[in-house]
């Protein structure tokens, strides 16, 4: 039995962590967290080798005149795309992680999804990112859902699986809760709130409810799984507040790129804006940045 | 502890002008007392002394009555009630363009975390204002029909020190809407913004005596309650001076309403939404420290999930954030005062002697200033003093019930009756059960909402009479 989620406290309680205020050393040290937990992201049909290569080299050193700056946790591309980020990545810890199983939608056969994935891992994808067939899911057919997930896994084995439940899509919190359940307990490593392609992607509410089944099956179970944020995350602030979400639902032992990750792309930039702020006490302009 | 996100601190920044010493508040002057005494206000997050202010005794409290007297019968009574909302709506701007400043003023006396006056004291207190302002040329409209709106005369207001502004604007912005003149008495250890109110008031030209400010304590309160000259009583506070105030009132004519203490039920079933039923919780005990009349200090919950609501709340108690209340990141700040921490500690130490198990969050209290850590009791039985008795603390009792009936039961089995609070999916369990509360509030699926539409006062010896809405009215309007 999936826990229920009442809307009105959870939103209130998502409100009042947004309230934190996160200054100073807290800000400086949140940046480089979001930083090294960020999945630095292109997901356009006109994606290209050059793009790629060039989010890659941003990816690696992302503000060679900052000090102390990390690197992103992963770089997430289509499936296509993967031998060109691994080869840009070789030689660092990056990972490369690629949306598959017929991304955004989910709405292929389970052979189709699961060959997109087979295609992404042996191009040397570290990470795949699934999305669920919501409509299955918005149609009961709960057992579906949950056995796409096992097969995914099962085929990815040690690679990590990131299940994207595309909150957004699923109309109440109830659902977003009984999701995050039903991924959990199918073997998900990290659940995610969204593709970005949807009209509504990450929330503040959305991450807490979520955080809140991660807590209940750590308990249960004993095993930890992670979080992802992605879609609309574009300020500082904004990472901020997932940061103390995170921190103040499951502790700070989440606070990992095992476990919590930021799926972003113009975000890298307004983080490295405001950690230069924070070191020298005045904004430095736009172009000081590399806009890849 | 250092950890990898630890919050910085994050003080407020903005400064309330605080002068040495605050006269009395009457005929629209800031006066000296008669009494010739003062007394100190210091703010209880470290023990400093914030301000000296003047003591009102008996003759100073009849001086401010008969400025109020005067400004009834002269101004308030004969005036436009389109143009008393004017005076009202404009101490609700002013309350609104100065709430930063108010609300560290608030935070400075009072020990209150500076999130809570920023975003729910100073907001709220404007908000009644504006929504009374609204009223006063639209009385007719709360009257039977035929019926004429009119005032009592001079009100006495006497309110405590957990939301001191707030509780000063449910009290004056009805009565002034409604065409009285008030002497407000705000409590002793609490008086700043109440001052700061009276500066609003003559900032914003209302006639000399329309509102009259005499500090002090409870002796100044009593000289209020026994003027001859007052029309009306309006107390906010304990349950044992709101029945002195009713025995000294008894066959003077007098009005009253009394709005005293709780000891609300607060019930978890265990088809509740959980993780949001646990805020709830967290919410109804240890918003403002437990300092709350309608605090959910008795926890009921559904037997069969009772362990796992401690788990939850046990784990929760340890991210909450105690400290200095001027940090905007601080949830629990100072308790009011040492006589009120005393109070608080001698009930905690009853609990553990009556065999209840005490849990409380593992953080070290500030060196200085009185602090009480959030703390809850399990197996609490309806005997022990700590599920009978108001602490007004961040405590909380939890007792345990099997059937709806016996959580009803249970509920409704203390003298008080001022608020309830409910969580449970179930749309016509929480209908039900709310039905059968003996308690003016009950929140279902939440808790601590106000708003100034809203009539807010209880049942039994949590007092009589209504604040806020259109119910709020009828207390200041002759019968």
């Amino acid at each position: 039995m999936t826990a229920t989620v009442d809307a009105v406290m959870l939103e209130a309680r998502a409100g009042a962590l947004a309230k934190r205020s996160i200054k100073t050393s807290a800000k400086v040290a949140g940046i480089r967290l979001a930083i090294s937990c960020m999945d630095l992201t292109t997901l356009e049909g006109k994606d290209s080798e050059g793009r790629v290569r060039s989010l890659c080299a941003k990816a690696i050193d992302p503000a060679p005149q900052l000090p102390d700056v990390p690197s992103v946790a992963a770089v997430c591309v289509y499936p296509s795309l993967v031998g060109v980020a691994k080869d840009a990545l070789r030689g660092t810890s990056i990972k490369v992680a690629s949306v598959a199983t017929a991304f955004p939608s989910g709405l292929s056969s389970l052979d189709v999804r699961l060959a997109d994935a087979r295609a992404a891992i042996e191009a040397g994808a570290d990470e795949i990112d699934m999305v669920i067939d919501r409509g299955a899911f918005l149609a009961g057919e709960y057992r579906q859902v949950f056995d796409e997930i096992v097969a995914v896994k099962a085929l990815c084995g040690p690679i990590h699986v990131k299940v994207i439940l595309e909150t957004g899509e699923l109309g109440s919190y109830d659902n977003v809760r009984r999701a995050s359940d039903l991924a959990l307990e199918a073997g998900a490593d990290i659940i995610k709130t969204s593709t970005g392609k949807a009209g509504t992607n990450a929330t503040f509410p959305v991450a807490v409810a979520m955080c809140e089944a991660i807590r209940e099956y750590a308990r249960r179970t004993g095993r930890r799984a992670g979080l992802k944020v992605a879609g609309g995350v574009r300020t500082t602030k904004q990472a901020m507040t997932y940061l103390v979400i995170v921190k103040e639902t499951l502790g700070e032992g989440w606070l990992t790129p095992d476990l919590f990750r930021i799926g972003a792309s113009s975000l890298l930039d307004d983080l490295l804006m405001q950690y230069e702020k924070e070191l020298t006490g005045h904004y430095a302009g736009v172009d000081y940045f590399p806009k890849d | 502890m250092t950890g990898i996100f630890d919050y910085a601190p994050a003080p407020e920044t903005t400064k309330a002008e605080i002068r040495d010493e605050y006269g009395l508040f009457v005929g629209g002057e800031f006066v000296k007392p008669r009494s010739g005494r003062s007394f100190d206000t210091v703010n209880p997050a470290n023990e400093q002394l914030l301000a000296r202010v003047a003591y009102a005794g008996a003759e100073d409290v009849d001086r401010a009555v008969r400025a109020a007297r005067k400004a009834y019968e002269k101004y308030w009574r004969r005036m436009r009630p389109a143009d008393r909302a004017k005076y009202i709506y404009r101490i609700a701007r002013a309350i609104t363009e100065r709430s930063r400043e108010l609300a560290v003023l608030e935070t400075l006396d009072g020990g209150k975390p500076i999130k809570e006056s920023r975003d729910f004291d100073i907001p709220t207190a404007a908000a009644h204002f504006f929504y009374y302002a609204g009223w006063a040329d639209k009385l007719e409209w709360a009257m039977r029909a035929g019926r004429q709106a009119r005032p009592l005369g001079v009100a006495g207001q006497i309110v405590p020190w957990n939301f001191p502004l707030l509780m000063a604007a449910w009290k004056l912005a009805p009565a002034l809407a409604c065409g009285n003149t008030v002497v407000l008495k705000p409590a002793e250890t609490t008086p700043l913004t109440a001052l700061a109110l009276a500066q609003i008031v003559q900032e914003a030209d209302l006639p000399p005596g329309v509102v009259n400010v005499v500090t002090g304590d409870g002796a100044t309160g009593a000289a209020l309650v026994e003027n001859a000259d007052v029309d009306k009583i309006a107390f906010t506070g304990s349950t044992e001076v709101g029945k002195a105030i009713q025995r000294a009132l008894a066959g003077t004519g007098k009005r009253l309403t009394l709005e005293l203490g709780g000891k609300a039920a607060h019930i978890v079933f265990a088809d509740a939404p959980i993780d949001q039923a646990v805020e709830g919780i967290v919410n109804g005990i240890y918003f403002n420290q437990g300092h709350v009349c309608c605090a959910g200090s008795r926890l009921l919950v559904e037997e069969s999930m009772h362990d796992e609501i401690v788990v939850h709340l046990t784990e929760r108690l340890q991210t909450l954030r105690l400290g200095d209340p001027l940090d905007k990141n601080t949830d629990i700040g100072a308790i009011n005062s040492q006589a009120q921490l005393d109070k608080i500690e001698e009930l905690v130490r009853s609990g553990i002697e009556q065999g209840a198990i005490l849990v409380q969050q593992s953080c070290a209290l500030p060196e200085r200033g009185y602090y009480f850590p959030a703390s809850f009791f399990t197996g609490v039985q309806q005997s022990h003093r700590i599920a009978r008795e108001e602490i007004f603390g961040p405590v909380l009792s939890i007792l345990t019930f099997r059937t709806p009936d016996e959580a009803i039961e249970k509920a409704n089995n203390t003298p008080y009756g001022l608020s309830a609070g409910i969580w449970t999916d179930k749309g016509s369990k929480n209908m039900y059960i709310a039905q059968h509360m003996r308690a003016g509030v009950v929140w279902c699926n939440t808790f601590n909402q106000f708003d100034p539409s809203s009539p807010f006062g209880g049942y039994r010896e949590s007092g009589f009479g209504r604040e806020g809405g259109v119910h709020g009215l009828y207390e200041y309007l002759a019968h």
